[in-house]
């Protein structure tokens, strides 16, 4: 890989410490000035293009391809398809461990859901290839495909999200609801929804003898070179990745998809490189979405508006040949301190690509259920949804009774309600309107998401120039990598970051981990944060060991790093440059390794979560039912912020995304085809600018011991949660309408004029 | 890519000639063709380029007071020339509210009038379709179709046009000019798209050849612009097609309407020109009360093809809405979210 030329100008203020500065993205001029390679700007000479012909049906079997009329247009070179393929090493339905999820990569005739690949064309050019692809005309034997959430049996799956268990007790919820002063029961509905990354899943990959070039986005570097590996039978060292940077992920380029297999195997059949790129459709089905749920909450309050029971039923699916459930009711495990909790979910198959994690997975479409009750809850009292809330305000997570590891909640209540304007919001609905006659409404949502840990390793050195080096395989899907671990890592080896040479994103650097669950910056973090320690370690030992050194005898403990030079501690004024010290020792570098990983004790003992509260103002024209969102304040607390800019970057798009949920998203499947029949930019709604809202972020001061040395909780995904929500209620407290089907459509507010 | 053959005719004559047989389609800034031919709904043999012919991206204001807009004009120029916002604001208006900015700035007056419908059954070549393949069916019917027509729809076609623009052309009586092999002629735009039928594959009445050479705002259209608006209910605030839209157009003397324009858009598979509604309106008051009647008389006869009953009240809001913003007057600005419910909130900067 060519050297990425990093940028930190603008220069940065700094008040001695890299952690805390809102730096600008290092990559930025490489991104705008279109520099930055991504996967499929990649052209290895030689190369070919492959594109995948996809089934149009959702059920069934492909009875028939037309290969001949495919081979025979011009510089068409090959065309893959089940009897027609190089052989994988292993049976890609057998789930070697419980992060290998099931693809489609030729393997039989077999279609489990629309969009499924069946075919690839490998062509001299794209367009002959796409020409080859239209070609092959498919004939299939269709059976009715299941669809939608009522498609057939349901059932209790073993496990949802990542080996949760699908029920929860405390207490005894029955009793609560009976013995409740007020009561509601209320069943809301999210749709399926695709991640829609802007770069669309791609790979180049390259075969040289049995070593695997590959380029392409992932989240997870080593998690793919080790499924890669495995389907294709080769040694980890044989295999390189590069994914510099990714056109974002949101949880879908978490594991290797089908179509980056079939990539690797066309290229291993024609025994050229090869690129094949998704186009936006084909991102509708092999590469994983976010469920749809249907969910029931039943909530019971005491006279005083204290929650007496909080039930939380989810129903979602999974496809008919893998299982991913979508955690939805486990969002109600930490917020509200209820005597007594149940969550359930259950499931329906259906024929979809099977849901994968999709930023917030669970978290996101539970919230907005939970959030919409809570305010339901709260009218039903007739208590403001922000003392409600307080009044429930849990001290200690409620379905554990564990204390917080730590939970500014509070603080963000106030702060983000003061910053809004909350005290003057009236309690009815439909009260407020604008000069124009238009509704206006405020609605809050409270927001949470666990602070997660994986494990990642770093390795550190320091050059005979002073300089520093910090390897990871990290990843930088947008969020900032480049320059947010870069920042841990210029402090964990006392060195200015542009004395820091940041190595990332490639597969033969020390495992980060992978980048999901708002967990990057937490466990690659402390992983570089220790290697950093430990080489800034052997340094001192070098330097306090060694009589010539004016460091001699201050002991490994008694030295700081700082700009280059370690002090000791005890007298500033004697110190050494690392140069100084690496120059008398005769070494050229020195480098040692450290690991980051969730510490156990501390889980068992805490329970670990970032908070939020968002407020949103929402405007409805009283007679049209059109919507628009015109303000909104989000205030969380996260732990240490590393990059404030980065942090209050990654809360916007939560937010944006949460107002999208209540609002756009949503994939429309005909359900007499299982067909998504909106696969497309323009008709898969996402907020555009004129959409969003001037918005505002408070990061509330939170220093939390316990999650990890740096004190880090994750801002990837958790601003989603409750914005999804404020936005729904904001849209109730305008209209008088509460519409628990999701998004809010014009028809359901046309009702009342 | 399926081969085609691509040509760039020098003169109007020759395009025609060109784009006369069989498999031949006009290639103007293709924001809708191009998208067709990757998705694989058109399949061309020939593009017939119509972009470099010469003298069609004219507005100029001819002797009788009309004006004519040549059919290479970019929408977003139509829309940015002040003169022709000042005379005919709602047109202006819909221009705006159409799309995003990168596809105005490229897209053409003829191209506009000619887009295809969104129906997603039609983009999607797995489902059946008639106006895509003759008596292949209709998957819509009884698919998912809440966007679809609640007027003039037949058995076999439930389909939309989407355009904006066409919206208040229709209302101000506009006139298209064609070449065609029979020479030049022109109908009105009311003429110029079909209802579905029984051949929903046929949606203008224009023959092989057939190019579009301008639009022309007779010399009345003026008239109106002290009092007319557009307006477009959508699911985002920008870059989406309309649910439902108005046009509506006021000429109002002495405290009465003395004529009124109104069109619907979203709702059929032509722009929807009310004349009945026009005619309730025609020596009263500019009052609410008339506003409801003339919006009655607009959705007389519509009907849900699906789930979409709601749009039929939906439009007659909008009617009512559209005339009163009408009677209040245009605004000396075109609003920065134009055609939109929420064109009068502050803030905003743009759409
Ligand atoms: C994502 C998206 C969103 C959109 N949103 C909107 C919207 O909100 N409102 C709206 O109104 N439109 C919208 N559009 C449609 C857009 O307005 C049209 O695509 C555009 O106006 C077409 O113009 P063009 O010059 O690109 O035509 P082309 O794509 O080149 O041609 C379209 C058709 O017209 C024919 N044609 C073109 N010029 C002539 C001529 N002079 N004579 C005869 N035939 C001709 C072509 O053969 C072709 O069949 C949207 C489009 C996209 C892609
Ligand atoms: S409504 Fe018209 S365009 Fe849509 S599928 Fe039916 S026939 Fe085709």
């Amino acid at each position: 890989m060519p050297e990425l030329t990093l940028t930190s100008a603008p220069a940065h203020i700094r008040h001695g410490s890299n952690i805390g500065q809102p730096l600008t993205r290092r990559d930025g001029i490489l991104k705008v000035t279109g520099q930055a390679t991504y996967a499929a700007d990649n052209h290895p000479p030689g190369m070919l293009f492959a594109v995948m012909a996809t089934s149009s049906i959702a059920r069934g079997r492909v009875v028939s391809l037309d290969v001949a009329a495919a081979k025979r247009h011009p510089r068409v070179v090959d065309v893959m398809t089940p009897d027609h393929k190089p052989q994988l090493a292993i049976d890609p339905e057998l789930k070697t461990n419980p992060f290998v999820f099931r693809m489609e990569v030729l393997q039989s005739n077999e279609v489990r859901y629309a969009n499924q690949p069946i075919a690839v064309v490998i062509a001299e050019t794209q367009e002959a290839a796409t020409e080859g692809a239209a070609l092959l005309a498919p004939r299939y034997e269709t059976l009715p495909p299941l669809v939608g959430l009522d498609a057939g049996e349901s059932y209790m799956p073993p496990v949802v999200g990542v080996g949760n268990p699908t029920e929860n007790h405390l207490g005894d919820v029955e009793a609560g609801l009976a013995a409740a002063d007020k009561q509601i029961d209320a069943i809301y509905e999210t749709p399926p929804q695709y991640h829609n990354a802007m770069e669309p899943h791609a790979i180049v990959a390259h075969w040289d003898g049995d070593r695997l070039q590959i380029d392409m986005p992932t989240q997870g570097l080593m998690l793919s070179l080790a499924r890669v590996a495995e389907l294709f039978g080769i040694a980890h060292k044989k295999i390189h990745i590069r994914s510099p940077f990714l056109g974002g992920g949101f949880g879908s380029k978490g594991f290797l998809a089908g179509p980056q297999t079939l990539g690797i195997m066309a290229a291993k059949l024609v025994g050229r490189p090869v690129k094949l790129v998704l186009r936006r459709e084909q991102m509708y089905g092999p590469v994983g979405h976010r469920a749809p749920t249907r969910q029931r909450l039943r909530i019971g309050t005491d006279g005083e508006g204290r929650l007496t029971a909080l039930d939380h039923h989810a129903r979602t699916v999974s496809s008919t040949f893998d299982d991913f459930y979508e955690p939805a009711a486990d969002a109600s495990h930490t917020l509200y301190a209820a005597p007594a909790i149940r969550t359930s979910h259950d499931a329906v198959r259906v024929n979809t690509g099977t849901p994968l994690f999709m930023r917030a997975p669970g978290e996101a479409t539970g919230s907005i259920a939970l959030e919409s009750a809570i305010d339901e809850m709260a009218w039903a009292c007739g208590l403001d949804p922000l003392a409600f809330r307080l009044k429930n305000y849990a001290e200690v997570e409620p379905m554990t009774g564990r204390p917080f590891s730590s939970k500014a909640l509070r603080a963000c209540y106030e702060q983000g309600a003061a910053r809004f304007g909350w005290a003057k919001r009236p309690l009815q609905p439909r009260q407020m309107r604008d000069d124009a006659g238009l509704l206006v409404g405020w609605g809050m949502g409270t927001a949470t998401f666990p602070a997660l840990m994986f494990q990642a390793e770093a390795r550190a050195a320091i050059r005979r120039d002073g300089s520093g080096v910090m390897e990871i395989g990290a990843h930088d899907m947008g969020q900032g990598a480049w320059t947010a671990l870069a920042q841990i890592a210029a402090d964990s080896v006392g060195l200015d970051i542009d004395r820091l040479d940041f190595k990332s994103g490639t597969s033969d650097l020390p495992d980060a981990g992978i980048a999901g669950g708002s967990a990057h910056t937490a466990t690659a973090g402390a992983a570089i944060h220790s290697a950093g320690a430990a080489v800034i370690g052997k340094l001192a030992d070098l330097a306090t060991s060694d009589e010539r050194s004016p460091l001699f005898g201050a002991g490994n403990a008694g030295v700081i790093a700082r700009e280059g030079r370690l002090i000791r501690r005890d007298d500033e004024s004697r110190s050494e440059s690392y140069a100084e010290i690496l120059a008398r020792a005769g070494v050229a570098e020195i480098e040692a390794r450290g690991t980051g990983a969730a510490n156990p004790a501390a889980m068992e003992q805490y329970a670990m979560h970032a908070h939020g509260a968002v407020f949103a103002e929402v405007k409805v024209d009283p007679e049209l039912g059109q919507i628009r969102v015109t303000r909104m304040v989000g205030a969380f607390a996260a732990g240490r912020i590393v990059n404030p800019r980065m942090v209050q970057s990654q809360l916007f798009g939560g937010m944006i995304w949460g107002l999208s949920f209540a609002l756009h998203e949503a994939a429309i499947t005909d359900q007499r085809t299982g067909r998504i029949m909106n696969a497309n930019l323009g008709e898969y709604h996402i907020p555009v600018n004129a959409d969003v809202p001037p918005l505002d972020v408070i990061t509330v001061e939170e220093h939390d011991p316990h999650v990890n040395a740096l004190g880090i909780k994750g801002v990837g995904e958790i601003g989603i949660t409750g914005s999804a929500g404020a936005v729904a209620n904001a849209v109730w407290h305008a209209t008088g309408v509460r519409v628990r089907k999701f998004p809010i459509r014009i028809e359901e507010l046309l009702t009342q004029g | 890519m399926k081969q085609f053959d691509y040509v760039r005719p020098a003169t109007v004559t020759e395009a025609v000639a060109a784009a006369a047989q069989p498999g031949a389609v006009f290639l103007a800034a293709g924001t809708n063709l191009l998208d067709l031919m990757k998705g694989g709904v058109s399949r061309p043999d020939r593009l017939v380029d119509v972009t470099h012919l010469d003298g069609l991206d004219r507005i100029e204001t001819l002797a009788d007071g009309s004006l004519r807009i040549g059919a290479l004009v970019r929408n977003a120029d139509l829309a940015h020339d002040a003169e022709f916002a000042r005379s005919y604001p709602a047109v202006a208006e819909a221009l705006l509210s159409g799309a995003s900015a990168q596809l105005r700035n490229a897209a053409t007056v003829g191209g506009n009038l000619l887009q295809r419908t969104r129906c997603a059954y039609f983009y999607d070549t797995a489902s059946r379709c008639n106006k895509r393949e003759p008596g292949s069916g209709c998957d819509a019917r009884d698919g998912e179709n809440r966007g679809h027509a609640v007027l003039g729809w037949s058995e076999s076609c439930i389909a939309t046009h989407p355009s904006d623009f066409c919206v208040p052309l229709v209302a101000l009586d506009a006139v298209v000019e064609i070449e065609g092999r029979g020479g030049r002629r022109e109908i009105a735009l009311d003429e110029l798209h079909r209802l579905p039928g029984e051949a929903p594959e046929r949606e203008t009445v224009l023959e092989p050849g057939d190019l579009i050479v301008a639009v022309r705002l007779p010399t009345a259209a003026r008239g109106f612009a002290a009092h007319a608006r557009y307006l477009k209910v959508r699911e985002r605030t920008s870059y989406a097609f309309a649910v439902v839209s108005a046009a509506a157009a006021l000429r109002i003397e002495n405290g009465k309407v003395a004529q009124a324009r109104l069109a619907l858009g979203g709702v059929a598979a032509k722009p929807w020109r009310a004349r009945a509604a026009e005619d309730v309106l025609r020596g009263v008051a500019p009052t609410a009360d008339a506003f409801q009647e003339a919006a009655r008389r607009a959705l007389e006869g519509a009907k849900p093809s699906g789930d979409n009953a709601f749009k039929i009240e939906l439009a007659r809001r909008i009617v009512v809405r559209a005339l009163t913003l009408a009677a209040a007057g245009t605004p000396a600005r075109i609003p920065a979210l134009p055609a939109s419910p929420f064109a009068s909130t502050s803030g905003a900067i743009h759409a």
